[in-house]
């Protein structure tokens, strides 16, 4: 990595996020975000060794079943999606899915997920429901095809080329007219799965919902991420992965980054801008630009994780 | 009884008689059945309707992202309403029921029921 690259407030990085457009990337390094200029992230797409070795791609917010005017075709869409990332250069070994992948829960909508997918090179996916995943009046419809990575509860923690990987589920419990919570005995869980890990593990924990405060009154939040954050803040690297607001976000606090994607579906307003975070209709030839995918590499000595954010066009 | 307590007895026995005259024209022209409420702009209007035991509620859902209707207790739980899409639930005991969207836990509502007059 460029030793002139400078060290920039946080405020710098979100303001060159926001004019990041087509792809941007940010380093982590010793747990500060920087940008790195697009001719890096270029290489990322065409696999230059100086961009790291690729982890995994983290797709969000598919909602397929959708059909109204902000996207009609999200299959399409989705489609786009599995083409870019088959086309990397240097495939990810993994994928993360991290929710809605339906619109509705509906049997038919969670099989044409399944079938579209599928089409993904990448053989190991791994993901976590939203809050339209679980819509159904039994909620039975994602556990029953993705549920036996949890044994049906939602969480689980698998480990990949040296990475900890959390998957937690916030969706289920919420407190009515509030926040979405992960639960006393998630976090008890969370709390016995990190005992005793070294803090040079990087760390990769991943849910639907954003894990900080974003925007309350739209239900951007959950409750108790506090608590969650209190268990990881000992770690040396550790990376939080959500989706939901379909949108990127993002903020580093000590060495926990955390991001949101975009989705593959459809944009929502930046937050507050209208009654609720419902679709955003967008004219039909900027709608591509603002749907895409995170990838994450492993960079640098000591190792670190790199997010490159790229869009569908 | 004296004569002012006679007049006090009188007067009570007359609002109570115009309240049970009103109470009872209430439940006739009250809401019908079934009362609707619409899910609009990530709202549930009205936020709190008042129907008498045995009376059903429904539901429509009036906008471009699909809502749900579940109850606080568990006694109640529609699937994902589209938008037009509607759910009914028939309430035979009195009592206060609240609800929230399941996709977007920020909407609340609450039913009560009041015992069949």
């Amino acid at each position: 990595m460029s030793d002139a690259r400078s060290l920039l407030s946080r405020r710098k990085a979100l303001k060159c996020m926001a004019y990041g457009g087509a792809g941007t990337l940010f380093v982590l390094s010793g747990g500060v975000f920087a940008p790195v200029d697009l001719a890096t992230a270029d290489g990322y797409r065409k696999g230059s060794a100086r961009a790291g070795t690729p982890l995994f791609v983290q797709i969000s917010d598919t909602h397929i079943g959708f059909n109204k005017e902000a996207n009609p075709d999200v299959s399409g869409t989705l489609a786009q999606t599995i083409d870019l990332v088959n086309g990397m250069a240097d495939p990810p070994a993994l994928i993360i899915h991290t929710g809605d992948i339906t619109h509705l829960s509906k049997p038919a909508e969670f099989d044409l997920a399944q079938q579209l997918l599928g089409r993904l090179r990448v053989p190991e996916m791994h993901t976590v429901p939203g809050e339209h995943d679980t819509a159904d009046p039994t909620v039975t419809e994602y556990f029953s095809r993705f549920g036996q990575a949890s044994g049906n509860r939602g969480y689980y923690s698998f480990d990949h080329a040296g990475v900890h990987f959390i998957a937690l589920i916030n969706v289920l419990q919420f407190k009515p007219g509030g926040l979405g919570t992960l639960g006393a005995d998630q976090l008890a869980w969370v709390e016995a799965d990190l005992k005793g890990r070294s803090a040079s593990t990087p760390i990769v924990v991943f849910a639907h919902m954003p894990l900080w405060t974003i925007y309350a009154p739209w239900g951007w939040g959950t409750g108790d991420a506090d608590q969650l954050m209190a268990e990881l803040r000992r770690f040396g690297s550790v990376t939080v992965l959500n989706g939901h607001i379909h949108q990127i976000v993002q903020k580093v606090e000590g060495n926990i980054t955390f991001h949101t994607a975009r989705a593959t579906s459809y944009p929502q307003p930046v937050a507050g801008e209208g009654p609720g975070p419902g679709p955003l209709k967008v004219p039909a030839d900027q709608l591509a630009k603002m749907l895409g995918v995170t990838g994450v590499s492993i960079v640098g000595h000591p190792r670190s994780l790199a997010l490159t954010d790229t869009t569908i066009v | 009884m004296t004569p002012g307590g006679r007049l006090v007895a009188r007067a009570v026995t007359g609002v109570a008689m115009l309240w049970m005259a009103v109470g009872f024209y209430s439940a006739e022209a009250g809401p019908p059945d079934p009362a609707t409420i619409v899910v609009k702009d990530f709202m549930f209007q009205p936020m709190a309707v008042t129907v008498t035991a045995g009376s059903t509620v429904r539901w429509t859902n009036r906008d471009d992202e699909p809502h749900t209707v579940v109850s606080d207790t568990g006694i109640f739980r529609s699937g994902a309403m589209d938008t037009n899409e509607t759910y009914s639930f028939k309430f035979d005991e009195p009592g206060t029921y609240h609800f929230t969207c399941s996709i977007h836990p920020r909407m609340v509502g609450t039913i009560v029921v009041t015992a069949s007059p």
